[in-house]
């Protein structure tokens, strides 16, 4: 089965004052149909960007989609018209945005929001939007959807909102849905119940699923393939359960290591990963996570590791084999 | 996490806050939180209920001369007085309500909602679009809202739609401008990307999503505009460039009682003054009441 997104060697940079800022640098990532692809990455690793460039969301100027090739469902999304664009947006890949409190237009209904997508890319009449706004509702776990419906994003909390975006986002039977950061405003119990949900509705409807987080747990559990990203270049790539098992970049490790984990004894110490991520305006020829990495060497000053490895296992580290091992004997 | 029987997802645990409220009783809020403002409206409400039924309300024909009865102080027959012509004053200032209010509601109007959309929409494009409608804005804000108007009149000639023209004109900048500074913090706001995200066009976005999150500080400049388009309408009919004989209004009335008979008969200008004045102070207070109710900074906890 050909992939349903093909991302290669997308480019994304953003002119700013202090200087030309390479946001995505060169990644190549492809999404299967139904599959759940997470990107992983701290602040500024360029992970949102990646994703708001497939819809070609990024604000122009100072963004700009410098190089690279989009191809979703066969087509290529750098070659649509701005009217085709708007008819992927919402319709064949739908997004989940990260803050539910600020996503929704406070003075338009719930029901208003979700049949405006509907009447929008499926051409329904107010009637059949608002049947379908109901079942949508009933899909996503709201119950008494008529009365819901009326009322306005103030009056539901955190959790019930997401559900809405996450309606919104399935509303038009997309192919592709983009979460960016789902969970990152709610808080954890209301975390587990909205990724349950979107796990649940991604099988059901065989959608794909980009998820966007820099919540490890997050991937494990929920993800099939993890692109882990760092200064806008994909550092590992790979199946979670093989990235998360067995970790060939050291920023994977890294990251591994910061979070709590119930497997290990409790009174071991959280690892934070040293240091700052690096400017984006003044990287050199080496390796960007060098001057954090503990595994660094001289030749990691030189040249940028390319991303390579075995089957489907990749990593953008010269040294991944010794890490490969390290890691698996600490485990 | 569990799932039901049907495959439905379990509930999570929260419950909306139900707020309801029908406009009788927001009415009657208001009410008891603004009695100034209330004043206010009633004022307006008067105005208005006078303009539209003048015929009903009128005792005489506006333009009805009465040579027999010129300069008339104010009696029983004409409770206000005549004018220099032997018109009832009365009744011309019951019809130049009519008059203020066509003029002051439509250029307040026409001029709010193309200031609104042009507002929203320089801050929503941003850019270069949002620093050239700047500029213009700029230039046209640069003359005094009179002199703009009389400008235009100079250009178009007098009469109530010129008039109309003149006032609109001005106005437009004006609400551009503090709508785009609300509209550019609304920019900002993520539910704007989501609509984006939704693929909804620019138009879309900007007149559905947008505009309606800016309507509490468009309407009270709106209120404040039919003040202040009304006073400039009386200005130009006093200067003469504004609404023509016989058509009557209050602007022209004042310039005519004025001139020769301030002191012999100063019922000609007093009334049509008073009028002018009631008016304004009434769309005044209201738009203060309602900027205080609208205002989240100055609502109460």
């Amino acid at each position: 089965m050909p992939p349903l997104l093909v991302v290669n060697d997308l480019h994304t940079e953003f002119r700013t004052g202090a200087g030309l800022v390479r946001a995505v640098d060169g990644i190549s990532y492809t999404v299967d149909p139904g599959e759940t692809v997470a990107i992983v990455g701290e602040s500024g690793s360029g992970k949102s960007v990646s994703a708001l460039s497939v819809l070609r969301l990024i604000p122009d100027p100072p963004g700009r989609i410098t190089q690279g090739e989009i191809r979703f469902a066969g087509r290529d999304i750098m070659q649509l018209t701005d009217a085709e664009m708007r008819e992927v947006r919402g319709g064949d890949i739908g997004m989940v945005f990260q803050e539910p409190m600020t996503s929704l237009n406070p003075v338009l209904t719930i029901g208003r929001q979700i049949t405006e997508t509907l009447e929008q890319h499926r051409g329904m009449d107010r009637a059949a939007a608002h049947r379908r706004a109901v079942e949508l509702l009933g899909l996503v776990g709201i119950a008494d959807a008529e009365r819901r419906l009326k009322q306005y994003p103030h009056q539901l909390s955190g959790g019930m909102r997401q559900r809405i975006m996450i309606a919104m986002a399935v509303a038009c039977d997309p192919k592709l849905i983009i979460a960016d950061e789902p969970t990152t405003a709610l808080d954890v119990t209301i975390q587990a119940q909205i990724l349950e949900l979107m796990k649940e509705l991604t099988r059901r409807l065989n959608v794909a699923l980009i998820i966007i987080t820099h919540n490890l747990g997050v991937v494990a559990r929920y993800a099939n393939r993890v692109n882990v990203m760092y200064a806008g270049r994909l550092v590992e790539s790979g199946p979670a359960a093989e990235v998360y098992h067995n970790p060939r970049h050291p920023y994977t490790m890294a990251l591994l290591r910061s979070v709590p984990r119930l497997d290990r004894p409790r009174q071991e110490r959280l690892d934070p990963v040293e240091g700052q991520p690096p400017d984006l305006t003044r990287l050199d020829a080496g390796c960007a996570f060098r001057p954090r990495c503990r595994f660094a060497v001289d030749v990691c000053a030189m040249k940028r590791p390319p991303l390579e490895g075995t089957g489907n296992h990749l990593a953008a580290c010269f040294r991944s084999h010794e890490i490969e091992r390290e890691a698996g004997a600490a485990a | 996490m569990s799932t039901t029987l049907d495959g439905r997802i379990a509930l999570p645990a929260d419950e909306a806050i139900v707020l309801h409220r029908s406009y009788w009783q927001a009415t009657l809020h208001f009410c008891r939180r603004e009695p100034l403002g209330a004043v206010g409206a009633v004022l307006v409400l008067i105005i208005a209920i006078t303009g539209l039924s003048a015929e009903l309300i009128a005792p005489y024909s506006p333009t009805a001369n009465d040579f027999a009865a010129m300069t008339e102080a104010p009696s029983w027959t004409h409770w206000l007085g005549t004018d220099q012509f032997g018109r009832d004053l009365l009744s011309r200032i019951i019809y130049g309500a009519r008059t203020a209010l066509i003029v002051g509601l439509t250029s307040a109007i026409v001029g709010g909602f193309a200031g609104l959309v042009l507002g929203v929409a320089s801050a929503y494009f941003g850019g270069r679009l949002d620093l050239v409608f700047q500029r213009i804005f700029d230039v046209v804000m640069a003359f005094p809202l009179i002199i703009m108007a009389l400008a235009v009149v100079a250009i178009f000639g007098t009469g109530v739609h010129n008039v109309i023209v003149a006032i609109t004109i001005p106005l437009i900048p004006r609400c551009a401008r503090v709508v785009r500074s609300s509209a550019l913090a609304i920019r900002e706001i993520p539910y704007v990307d989501a609509a984006r995200a939704c693929g909804y066009s620019h138009s879309r976005i900007i007149l559905r999503h947008m505009v309606p999150n800016v309507m509490a500080p468009f309407l009270i400049m709106l209120t404040a505009f039919v003040g202040q388009a009304i006073l400039a309408e009386a200005s130009l009919s006093y200067l003469g460039l504004g609404v023509q004989e016989p058509t009557p209004a209050w602007g022209l009335m004042l310039q005519g009682g004025a001139e020769e008979y301030a002191s012999t008969a100063p019922w000609i200008a007093i009334f049509p003054g008073l009028a002018i004045a009631l008016t304004v102070f009434g769309v005044s207070l209201f738009g203060d009441a309602l900027r205080d109710v609208l205002d989240p900074k100055l609502r109460e906890r």
